[in-house]
């Protein structure tokens, strides 16, 4: 479905992403993990065609998708931190990427009734908390019916209940054959919504596996430890 | 297109500065027009005051515009359309509001009060001179992410072109008054946007006559029909060449 090859990007001297090549397939969650500043939400942005690679190429069913747009019609996408414009309401905002969206005909506006937001249609985003931000660019990634779903922190400022809604929102869209690409810290979290594993470090691919084959060959029950012995045997 | 612009028109319509500009405007030139009783001395005096207080209003606020924006412009960035159009999107909606602002604010009483060819063109060149210095707000915000240095890019910009370019200019014609200027001064003109502006509507009214050998040279130039397409062609240069660089920069730079 996507396919990433030797994805190079630089900040000025400093090194975001270094030959990252992966390639993920339908129908699987993967997880996207590796210490803060690896380079995790850069590769979903280059994904998104918000930050622009310095060499390298992503494919998207085998077409290149830089410098295209078109493709964006696939993918939904949930910010780490949603940032609207202030003095618009909910209402305007969903309304707004609703009416740009017009070609779509099957709208998914599950996440909308589930977290209750036509009750506070009325409130200015500049007024919401982050959480409620998060629930509107939750609701927004996921109203197009897109193919993929790019989710960055999903549960970062999520209350508990919240969290559950989104994450068998997840598993529902994985059954239906869509490809999700979620970065999260917490792996337990991980090992309860995530197929694969996918690990930066210092912006280069550190291992891509299934959560079986890690727990596997580090002989470990936990998710959480079995990455700890890997991060230390390279040591 | 036609729908972002319109979510950028309703954003800049519900702020009230373009509002407060207008009004300004209309009442800069009503009581213009009806203090002297010569509508030509009117329109002159409302040139002065179009060629310094619209080009600073155009650019001030494009540029804060452009960086509150921010977040309407990732969100969009995110969706299936192209960068340019969103960058567009942007331009033609600040362009377009300020514009319809100064035709209301200026276009109307000028029709209502002086309606003449020279009127025309003072309509005329406030319109190319809205574009321009939007065009200009926008490049200096491509060209920095910090908005207090965009903002300061932009004042320093209309400060050169408002004040510091004649500073220039004068110097120039003065040390070099030795030598025959009149092409080099028509250069020079063309050179800034404001003086363009300026030289056009001057030169329909009579104190032309006034501008000496030099202003004899410019009214041959630009008294023609020529000449006026020239310095509105100019001028449509002095539009297309930020706004075609800035959407370049735009859609290449990271968001």
């Amino acid at each position: 479905m996507i396919a990433i090859e030797n994805l190079c990007k630089s900040y000025g001297k400093l090194k975001v992403l270094q030959q990252v090549s992966v390639s993920f397939g339908t129908g699987k969650v993967v997880s996207i993990i590796g210490p803060n500043g690896t380079g995790k939400t850069t590769m979903i942005k280059c994904i998104l065609g918000m930050a622009l690679p310095d060499s390298g190429d992503i494919k998207m069913n085998g077409a290149s998708v830089l410098k295209q747009h078109a493709y964006r019609s696939q993918i939904g996408y949930m910010p780490q931190i949603g940032r609207y414009p202030e003095n618009m309401k909910i209402r305007q905002v969903i309304e707004m990427v609703k009416d740009i969206r017009k070609d779509v005909k099957a709208i998914d506006e599950e996440l909308v009734g589930l977290y209750g937001l036509e009750q506070m249609y009325d409130k200015r985003m500049g007024a919401l908390s982050g959480g409620t931000k998060q629930k509107v660019s939750a609701a927004l990634a996921f109203m197009f019916n897109p193919q993929v779903l790019i989710l960055d922190e999903p549960t970062a400022g999520l209350d508990p209940i919240s969290s559950e809604i989104l994450k068998s929102k997840i598993l529902k869209e994985k059954k239906n054959g869509k490809l999700i690409l979620i970065t999260s810290h917490i792996m337990s979290e991980v090992e309860e919504v995530a197929d694969e594993v996918m690990c930066m470090m210092d912006g280069k691919l550190k291992f891509h596996e299934t959560i079986a084959a890690i727990k596997k060959h580090t002989h470990e029950e936990r998710l959480g430890r079995a990455i700890a012995k890997i991060m230390n045997e390279e040591d | 297109m036609n729908k972002i612009i319109k979510y950028v028109l309703y954003d800049i319509i519900r702020n009230k500065i373009v509002l407060a500009y207008t009004v300004f405007l209309l009442v800069l030139s009503i009581g213009l027009f009806n203090l002297g009783g010569n509508p030509e001395k009117a329109v002159l005096s409302l040139l002065n005051l179009v060629l310094l207080t619209v080009p600073l209003i155009s650019i001030v606020f494009a540029t804060t515009h452009f960086y509150n924006s921010y977040e309407f412009m990732e969100l969009l960035v995110a969706q299936p359309i192209n960068r340019k159009k969103i960058f567009l999107s942007e331009y033609y909606g600040v362009a377009f509001s300020l514009s319809a602002a100064f035709l209301l604010g200026v276009g109307v009483p000028v029709l209502l009060f002086g309606a003449s060819l020279t009127g025309l063109y003072l309509v005329l060149t406030g319109v190319f001179i809205t574009f321009i210095f939007v065009a200009m707000a926008f490049l200096a915000s491509v060209i920095t992410r910090d908005k207090a240095k965009g903002i300061g890019v932009a004042l320093l910009l209309w400060f050169y072109f408002a004040l510091i370019y004649d500073g220039i200019v004068l110097f120039i014609l003065h040390y070099f008054s030795d030598y025959p200027l009149e092409y080099a001064s028509l250069a020079l003109t063309a050179l800034n946007p404001i003086d363009l502006g300026r030289i056009n509507v001057l030169l329909n009214l009579d104190v032309s006559a006034l501008m000496g050998y030099t202003g004899a040279l410019y009214k041959s130039i630009f008294g023609s029909i020529w000449g006026i397409s020239l310095s509105f062609g100019l001028m449509l240069l002095w539009v297309l060449f930020p706004v075609l660089s800035s959407k370049r920069i735009f859609s290449k730079r990271d968001l």
